[in-house]
C-alpha cells in the first residue's frame, strides 16, 4: 500500500496538533456553575400573554401552525371583544414565533427569555449556606423556591424576539468566540 | 477439493448517527464481499408533503426547517424563493445579502457536521468530530443571535427575512471568519494526509462520472466524481453571480474525493461570506407582502444548491391559501440511489466509510 510508506508521520502530526491545543482557551462551559448569556432574541420555552393590551383578535391562534393556542372570545357589554379563556399547549408548541409576529398590537404576546424549566437540588444543601467555594455558590444559586416558581406572567422574563424595545434592554449574548477561560471567569467572580 | 459456498444476507445498521433507527441496509455477501445491496427506509412516516397541502403557505415555513435539519436556513431559502416566484415578489437587496450570508454559514455548519460524522463512521470519534462541533457551535451561536434558535430557524419569510441582523452580528461574524481558515488548515493537516484515512478512503467506493450523472446525484457526491456542476454558478439564483468563488471537484469519485470537496467548499464559503459582508447594503429587509397570501393558479420548481446537493421545491398553487401540491426534491434521497453502485464489490469493512461519505439526513429522505 503506497499510503503506508510514510507510516507514523500522521501520528506525529496529530500529536503536534493536540499539543498546540494546550495553551488555548477552553471552550467547555462548566454548567451550572458557569452559564452563558442567551441570545436576546431567544425563542425560549415559554409563551407570555398580556391580558391588558390584548384586543382578542385571535390572530395568534390563526397563525399557529400546530394549533396549540386556543382562545375563547366574547363581546362584553361595551361591545368590545374580550378573552374569556386562553390556553397554550406547550407540549405541542414548536416555538416558531409566528404568533408573536402576527400580533397586531405588537405588545400582547411574547416568548420567554428562558430555556429551562427544571429545578436542581443539591444533596448537601442545608439552609442558606454562605461560603466562597463554587459548590456553595452552586447550591445557593440553583435551588428555586416555590414563590419564585409561581410568579405572575408580568414577572416572567420576556424575550426580545420580534420586540426590539425589550431586546435592547437584555444583556449581550455570550459568544464562544469571545470566551474567557474557566479559571479566569472564576477569578473574576472572586471564587478563586 | 472445491468447497461449496453460498451467498448470505445480513442486515446492517443503523450505524450512521443520522440514520437512528429508520434506515438499514440489507446486504448480500459472498464471503465479506458485497454482491447486492438493498437500502430499506421509510419508517419515519412523516407525510410532510401531504401535511403541507392542508396548511397555508406561511405555516409551511417551519415545516421546511424539519426536512434537512442540519441545513434549515437553506431549506427556508429554497421554499421562500419558490413562493416568491409564484407571487412575483422582488426581495430587497439587503435581505438578499442576509439570505446569502445565512445560507453560506449553514453550508459550512452542515459540512462540518458531515465531515465530523464521516470521521466518526470510520472509527475516529473524539478528536475530529469534537473539533468539528467546536467550530459548528460558533456558527450556531450566530444563528441564535439572529433568530433565537439553534436548529430550526424559521428565519426567512416571503419577501425577505423576519428580522434584520442585530448590530453585534457582523463583528462576531468577522471574528469567526478570521479564525476559520486557520482551523480548516489545521484540520487538513490532521486528517487529509493521515495514513489511516488515506487507506480507508482513497480509491474506495468509486462513483464514476457517468454513473453519478445517470443516478441524478448532486452536490459533493456529484462534484467528487469530477463533474463541475453547482447551481450557484451554473444556474445563478439570488445574488450569487456577484461573488467570486471556485467549484471544487474530485478526480476519480472515491470516498476521499467527496470528503475533500466538502472541506474545500467550507473555504469557498468563507470567501463568499467575506465578499457579502463587504458589499452588504443598508435598507429594508422585507418587501411588502400581505400576511395571508393567495398565489394565482400556477406552478413552480425552484432549486438552490444545498449542502448535500440540488434542493428543489415544486409548488402548485390553485388560487387558494393552501398549496395544491408541495413536493421536495431532496438531495439526500436521490444521492442514496447511487449507493448501490458505490458499494458493489467492496468489503463490509468499507461500507461505513462509503455510506458516511454521502452525508445523508433521514429527515429529508422520509419526507
Amino acid at each position: 500500500m503506497p499510503s503506508l510508506n510514510n507510516f507514523g508521520e500522521g501520528l506525529l502530526r496529530g500529536l503536534k496538533v493536540t499539543l498546540n491545543h494546550i495553551g488555548r482557551k477552553w471552550i467547555t462551559v462548566q454548567y451550572p456553575e458557569q452559564r452563558l448569556n442567551m441570545s436576546r432574541r431567544i425563542r425560549g420555552t415559554d409563551i407570555i400573554w398580556d391580558r391588558e393590551s390584548c384586543i382578542s383578535c385571535r390572530a395568534c391562534e390563526r397563525a399557529c401552525p400546530v394549533q396549540c393556542i386556543s382562545m375563547a372570545v366574547s363581546r362584553g357589554e361595551d361591545k368590545k371583544l374580550k378573552t374569556d379563556d386562553i390556553t397554550v399547549d406547550l407540549g405541542l408548541c414548536i416555538f416558531c414565533g409566528l404568533c408573536i409576529e402576527s400580533c397586531p398590537t405588537g405588545i400582547s404576546i411574547y416568548l420567554g427569555y428562558n430555556y429551562t424549566n427544571t429545578t436542581h437540588r443539591c444533596s448537601t444543601f442545608s439552609g442558606a449556606k454562605t461560603g466562597n467555594t463554587p459548590s456553595d455558590g452552586r447550591c445557593r444559586e440553583i435551588v428555586r423556591s416555590n414563590d419564585e416558581l409561581l410568579v405572575d406572567d408580568a414577572a416572567r422574563p420576556r424575550s426580545g424576539y420580534y420586540r426590539p424595545e425589550i431586546s435592547s434592554a437584555l444583556p449581550p449574548q455570550t459568544l464562544l468566540i469571545d470566551q474567557t477561560t474557566y479559571l479566569e471567569d472564576l477569578r473574576k467572580r472572586g471564587l478563586k | 477439493m472445491v468447497l461449496k459456498t453460498e451467498h448470505y444476507v445480513i442486515n446492517v445498521g443503523p450505524q450512521h448517527p443520522s440514520t437512528h433507527g429508520v434506515f438499514r441496509l440489507r446486504l448480500t455477501l459472498d464471503g465479506e464481499v458485497i454482491v447486492d445491496v438493498e437500502p430499506i427506509f421509510g419508517y419515519l412516516h412523516r407525510g410532510m408533503e401531504k401535511i403541507a397541502e392542508g396548511r397555508n403557505y406561511t405555516k409551511n415555513i417551519p415545516l421546511t426547517d424539519r426536512l434537512d435539519y442540519l441545513s434549515s436556513m437553506i431549506n427556508n431559502q429554497a421554499y421562500c424563493m419558490a413562493v416568491e416566484n409564484l407571487l412575483n415578489i422582488t426581495v430587497p437587496e439587503r435581505a438578499q445579502y442576509i439570505r446569502v450570508i445565512m445560507a453560506e454559514l449553514q453550508r459550512m455548519a452542515s459540512h462540518l457536521a458531515g465531515i465530523g460524522f464521516f470521521m466518526n463512521d470510520i472509527g475516529a470519534f473524539s478528536t475530529p468530530l469534537l473539533y468539528m462541533f467546536r467550530e459548528r457551535e460558533k456558527i450556531v451561536e450566530l444563528f441564535d443571535m439572529a433568530c433565537g434558535q439553534r436548529l430550526n430557524y424559521n428565519y426567512m419569510r416571503f419577501g425577505g427575512v423576519s428580522m434584520d441582523l442585530p448590530e453585534e452580528f457582523l463583528p462576531a461574524l468577522k471574528k469567526l471568519l478570521d479564525g476559520m481558515p486557520g482551523f480548516i488548515n489545521e484540520y487538513d493537516k490532521l486528517i487529509s494526509t493521515n495514513e489511516i484515512v488515506l487507506v480507508r478512503a482513497k480509491g474506495v467506493g468509486i462513483l464514476p462520472k457517468e454513473l453519478a450523472v445517470n443516478a441524478s446525484a448532486a452536490g459533493p457526491v456529484l462534484r467528487g466524481s469530477g463533474i463541475k456542476w453547482d447551481l450557484r454558478k451554473n444556474q445563478p439564483y439570488s445574488i450569487y453571480d456577484r461573488f467570486e468563488f471556485d467549484i471544487p471537484t474530485g478526480e476519480i469519485g472515491d470516498t476521499y474525493d467527496r470528503y475533500a470537496v466538502r472541506l474545500e467548499e467550507i473555504r469557498q464559503s468563507v470567501r463568499i461570506l467575506k465578499q457579502a459582508i463587504a458589499q452588504l447594503p443598508a435598507g429594508e429587509t422585507m418587501a411588502k407582502v400581505s400576511k395571508l397570501i393567495r398565489p394565482p393558479a400556477s406552478e413552480t420548481y425552484t432549486a438552490v444548491e444545498g449542502p448535500k446537493g440540488e434542493l428543489g421545491f415544486f409548488v402548485v398553487a390553485d388560487g387558494s391559501e393552501n398549496p395544491y401540491r408541495w413536493h421536495v426534491r431532496a438531495p439526500s434521497l436521490i444521492n442514496l440511489t447511487a449507493l448501490k453502485e458505490m458499494l458493489l464489490g467492496w468489503k463490509v469493512a468499507d461500507l461505513m466509510a462509503i455510506f458516511g461519505s454521502i452525508d445523508i439526513v433521514m429527515g429529508e429522505v422520509d419526507r
